[in-house]
């Protein structure tokens, strides 16, 4: 069934004198191209695209897509990421004349439309975090932090204030310290409780004049909501620094509690997951931001006002803004499908689909944690985080294996080996667009994987295109193209 | 409820399962203190039928280029994109997968990103280029990061005044506040001297960043401010146009040690400013200094070939606060798009659509600096698809006049911030002509803006 | 090489000291944590090196670890080998696994640092 040929290289699929795309000829008088350009910067011969027919590159992407496991044919349940399922009404509605074809420095009144639903999204996202002031500049979840990090910073240094330092616990993910410290700040790891919380005593040792931000993901990590969270925003604030919540999770959530209720004084949404961006095989993301209104004068800019006298949108930069952190102003395209995702729920769909998230991710931990033991937790929010210590210790069959076994069942791997508290960690997020039948025989396949030869398991997967790659081999040389370096 | 399973049957036979009486009960864990006692205040649900009349509605207020004729540049351009781009970009497979973690259920993601890799090395002459980086601005930026890295010089980095404006004020917003000095070299004539590139530079400046063609549309000497850079240790990063790679000689050519680029003309509509693509490549020897991700080829246990994720050690996730960047999402499904057009163009077609907006510019700057008060500014300077004119009336009157007579002109220069006497001609506006605009367009707005 | 006359840093590096010039590598105990091993960046020759200060880095698939000066001094030698072929950073970290020569410039750096058995217990406390 598989069609070899047509996914080997690009580059060899390539045969001089083929074409792919052909141009109208010039309908303008045309002038030798050295009159027009000096000969010093033209090029001297043409570049080493390949040369294939339309037909040829068709076939050999379309077959290179099958060789992928995608939420369109798949469980998912990769922790921490939120593979949800991606309403196809968002890629046509994205794509509509009008939204799709806005060029970035049209004149305003030709933006109104597309003005007025981003302001709409600002005004969403600021009542489900109940943080005011929002931005939707950052173009994913990491440049989300880094941008309310600088905001924080311009806000002490606005008061007088020089703080140096960043705490978040161990379990947080590696992108809040690679943040911190692009934004020039101290990184300071705190330890986790036994129950896997921010462990209070260890927060507490830290804090000091020099507190700047403390980075927290609630419901964290290991999918357990942060209980002492408002006291823990109490210390935060009484040293004078303040919080960050990161909102990967914020799918367990969503009508349930908000960042803003429980403590946070700036958070980051990651619009490709809680609000189905889609993922893009890696991105495009996007990261918006929501802060307190103390904050708001430092934001990025610009931001959408509404000026209501004449029901006109406009473009504005906050006063004491710490600049851009992009051109132009946000992946709009994954902002206006998490609009639709927004408008089709409604706040008692939001709150339906925290629900089924928290339900899935609690019935899944349920029939697996005989096999599975969860080391953190009785009640889980949206994902939990399994080890396979026991049955590694018992026949040496780890986290990995256990991944990797799954793909040949048709079940995406979870998350393995984070967070790094969790020894032999699997991450498992169902997420609320699975259904209980999916579930059950998701866990019966584990079930079966643990009876299986752990030698046969350690060569897992046998069904897929290819076997466990060597990483190392990778490494040592990299080769990151397919031509040789010229 | 659309997107969800669970009936309500099934509900209860899950929380019997977990041992719970509610759904409710679930959520103990958040204290009731901290919990919402109130629906969110947001619009009501609508179904696909009244959201797809509700969108439309929206996008119907707007005026797109469906309505207008498209001279709009300054860093996203309305070039062609083939359909077969949607057709490949559009498919489950790619937009619904996640980052290509799982190597073995992911080699086609990881098998495209390795060609668009090789496409961008061969587009720019660069020796390696990362899967992307989010988009123009922050290329600069990533690429002042690793200089810094790379020549163990933190301190200062120089910029050219004719770099895009909001790409400078990236760079400003990312460096300054660490105490880095952003210097800023004027432009007042279009371009660079290379005289006042010397005499700004010094032997400790990380980069000096050049974009070439530049904001305003002409080409700098490139390859000799490279060298100047070079003279001080300092290394070359070329912010360039990736479509005119299909006829000016490539960074990797002229010696540039970091080639960026927004790949947006690479097949991605204009979407109002994004998601768009970062382009990012540079010198082998600085591969492990690189932001972003890499893919490499290797071979599975079998020894068949395959590809992986390579070097992730430089990322955030293994290497936390020392990282070499702290991108995690990049635009994965963009660099798919810009993929598939660089396969589809090929060495012929992107010096096709290369060539066709030269001519074609050529010609409009032509006809427009006839009509009396229009002027082109920088006259005397090489240009590639992108010029600007200054109006005597000011560039409001001349932008809607353009408008009235349905072209979208600009971005006007009065719109930005310029450092250091940079585009000294606050009522200069760009015009930027792609292979899309044809000669009956351009006469038509000449026609017009007679009148 | 005996590992009976080195010395151990808490950074897992070991040194030899032979007049004033010392020795440098890391240990076992560095090496089996970072598993395999595919990259070496090594200090240039002349340059000088300061005590707990980076001076290098070795990567491995899934970590990237910097290399501390155990003393200050100049770099009078490097292990070149290593950058093609890092096997003997595994293989025998205390022998042809050296990674650099340091002249010193202040020998009373050397005694703050951990004798073999020191070393082998100040490992076992880590690895809890």
């Amino acid at each position: 069934m598989r069609n070899q040929l047509a996914t080997e290289s690009l580059f060899g699929l390539s045969h001089h004198g083929r074409r792919g795309a052909r141009f109208p000829a010039a309908d303008v008088p045309v002038k030798p191209l050295d009159e027009i350009i000096p000969k010093s910067a033209l090029s001297t011969e043409p570049t080493g695209l390949p040369e294939v027919t339309e037909s040829d590159v068709i076939r050999h992407f379309v077959n290179l897509s099958t060789l992928n496991m995608c939420v369109d044919t798949h469980f998912y349940p990769l922790g921490s990421c939120t593979m949800k399922y991606n309403p196809k009404r968002h890629e046509r509605l994205a794509s509509l004349p009008g939204i799709v074809d806005l060029h970035p420095y049209q004149d305003l009144s030709g933006l109104q439309g597309m003005l007025e639903l981003l302001y709409e999204t600002q005004e969403m996202l600021a009542e489900i975090s109940g943080l005011p002031a929002v931005s939707l500049q950052p173009a994913a979840g990491a440049q989300g932090e880094f941008t309310a990090l600088l905001t924080a910073k311009a806000y002490f240094e606005d008061r007088g204030e020089k703080r140096t330092k960043v705490l978040f616990p161990n379990s947080a993910h590696g992108t809040n310290p690679a943040s911190a410290a692009i934004a020039g700040f101290e990184c300071v790891q705190l330890a986790s409780s036994k129950e896997g919380l921010v462990d209070l005593d260890d927060l507490k040792a830290h804090l000091d004049d020099q507190t700047a931000v403390f980075m927290v993901t609630n419901p964290n990590t290991l999918g357990l909501f942060e209980k002492d969270i408002k006291q823990i925003a109490q210390m935060v604030h009484d040293a004078g620094g303040l919080v960050y919540i990161d909102g990967a999770n914020m799918n367990a959530i969503l009508g349930f509690t908000r960042p803003g209720d429980f403590g946070g004084d700036m958070m980051h949404y990651n619009v490709h997951k809680t609000f189905t961006g889609p993922h893009g095989a890696g991105g495009p993301g996007s990261g918006p931001i929501a802060v307190r209104e103390f904050l708001a004068d430092f934001l990025p800019g610009p931001v959408i006002k509404r000026n209501s006298a004449e029901n006109e949108f406009t473009l504005e930069t906050p006063p004491k803004s710490i600049g851009r952190v992009r051109s132009f102003y946000g992946n709009i395209g994954i902002l206006v499908r998490g609009y639709c995702y927004l408008r089709t729920l409604g706040a008692a769909g939001l709150k339906a689909v925290s629900e089924n998230a928290v339900l899935n991710a609690n019935y899944l931990k349920a029939i697996l944690k005989d096999v599975l033991p969860v080391p953190n937790g009785d009640l889980c929010m949206h994902e939990f985080v399994a080890s396979a210590s026991k049955s590694k210790s018992e026949n040496g069959i780890t986290a990995m294996d256990i991944a990797k076994r799954l793909l040949d069942f048709g079940f995406h791997a979870p998350t393995v080996y984070f967070p790094l508290v969790v020894p032999e960690a699997i991450m498992i997020e169902p997420t609320e667009t699975e259904s209980k039948e999916t579930l059950d025989a998701f866990a019966e396949t584990i079930r079966n994987i643990l009876q299986e030869d752990p030698e046969f398991l350690h060569l897992a997967p046998h069904s897929t295109k290819i076997s466990r790659p060597d990483e190392v081999v990778a490494a040592r040389n990299p080769i990151l193209q397919c031509c040789e370096p010229q | 409820m659309p997107y969800l399973f669970n009936t309500p049957d099934q509900q209860q036979e899950m929380l019997q399962a977990i041992g719970v009486d509610s759904l409710e009960d679930l959520f103990s864990t958040i204290p009731s203190e901290l919990r919402l006692n109130r629906p969110l205040d947001i619009p009501p649900a609508l179904t696909e039928m009244e959201l797809q009349a509700h969108v439309s509605k929206l996008a119907e207020k707007n005026v797109g280029p469906g309505s207008r004729v498209c001279m709009l540049g300054g860093g996203a351009y309305d070039h062609f994109i083939p359909a077969a781009v949607d057709e490949i970009a559009r498919r489950g497979e790619f937009y619904t997968a996640y980052t290509p973690y799982q190597a073995e259920a992911s080699q086609g993601s990881l098998q495209t990103f390795f060609e668009f890799q090789s496409l961008i090395c061969q587009l720019t002459g660069m020796d390696v280029s990362n899967a992307s980086l989010y988009e123009g601005g922050t290329c600069v930026s990533e690429a002042a990061f690793m200089a810094m890295r790379v020549t163990n010089r933190h301190d200062r980095v120089v910029l050219l005044g004719s770099l895009h404006p909001e790409y400078r004020q990236v760079v400003e917003t990312y460096l300054t506040h660490l105490n880095c000095e952003v210097v800023v070299v004027p432009c007042v004539n279009g371009t660079a001297d290379p005289a006042d590139v010397e005499a700004a530079m010094n032997d400790q400046t990380a980069c000096l960043v050049i974009q070439h063609p530049n904001f305003f549309g002409t080409l700098e000497e490139a390859e000799q401010l490279t060298e100047i850079a070079h003279k001080y240790g300092a290394l070359s990063v070329v912010s360039y146009d990736p479509i005119s790679l299909g006829i000016l000689k490539r960074p990797g050519d002229y010696g540039a040690d970091i080639a960026i680029a927004e790949g947006q003309s690479l097949g991605t509509p204009l979407q109002f400013g994004g998601p768009y693509l970062g382009l990012f490549s540079c010198s082998q020897k600085f591969v492990r200094r690189m932001p972003g991700r890499l893919i490499g080829q290797t071979v599975d246990r079998n020894g068949n070939l395959c590809y992986v994720l390579n070097l992730q050690a430089r990322e955030q996730h293994i290497r936390r606060d020392k990282a070499t960047s702290n991108i995690c999402s990049n635009q994965g499904l963009i660099a798919i798009r810009a993929a598939v057009y660089l396969a589809l163009l090929g060495k012929q077609g992107i010096r096709e659509v290369a060539e066709l907006s030269c001519q074609k510019a050529h010609y409009a700057a032509e006809q427009l600096s006839q009509i009396e008060g229009i002027d082109l500014l920088f006259a005397d300077r090489p240009y590639f698809k992108e010029f600007v004119v200054s109006c005597s009336e000011g560039s409001d009157y001349l932008l809607r006049k353009a408008r009235q007579a349905g072209f979208d002109l600009g971005p006007e220069l009065s719109r930005f911030e310029f450092q250091n006497g940079s585009a000294p001609d606050q009522t200069g506006v760009l015009v930027a002509i792609t292979e899309q605009r044809t000669r009956e367009e351009i006469d038509r707005l000449v026609t017009a803006l007679k009148a | 090489m005996d590992q009976g006359n080195l010395k151990f840093t808490k950074t897992h590096e070991w040194v030899n000291v032979e007049g004033d010039t010392v020795t440098v590598g890391i240990t076992d105990f560095a090496v089996n944590q970072l598993t395999d091993l595919v990259y070496i960046e090594l200090p240039t020759v002349g340059s000088t090196c300061e005590a707990g200060k980076v001076f290098g880095e070795v990567e491995s698939v899934k970590a990237v670890s910097d290399l501390y000066s155990p003393v200050s001094g100049e770099i009078t030698e490097v292990n070149s080998a290593l950058v093609d072929d890092q096997s003997p950073l595994s293989d025998d970290p205390f022998g042809s696994g050296w990674i650099t020569k340091v002249k010193m410039s202040n020998t009373s750096e050397l005694d703050q640092f951990m004798n073999a058995d020191e070393y082998r217990k100040f490992c076992e406390s880590e690895a809890h």
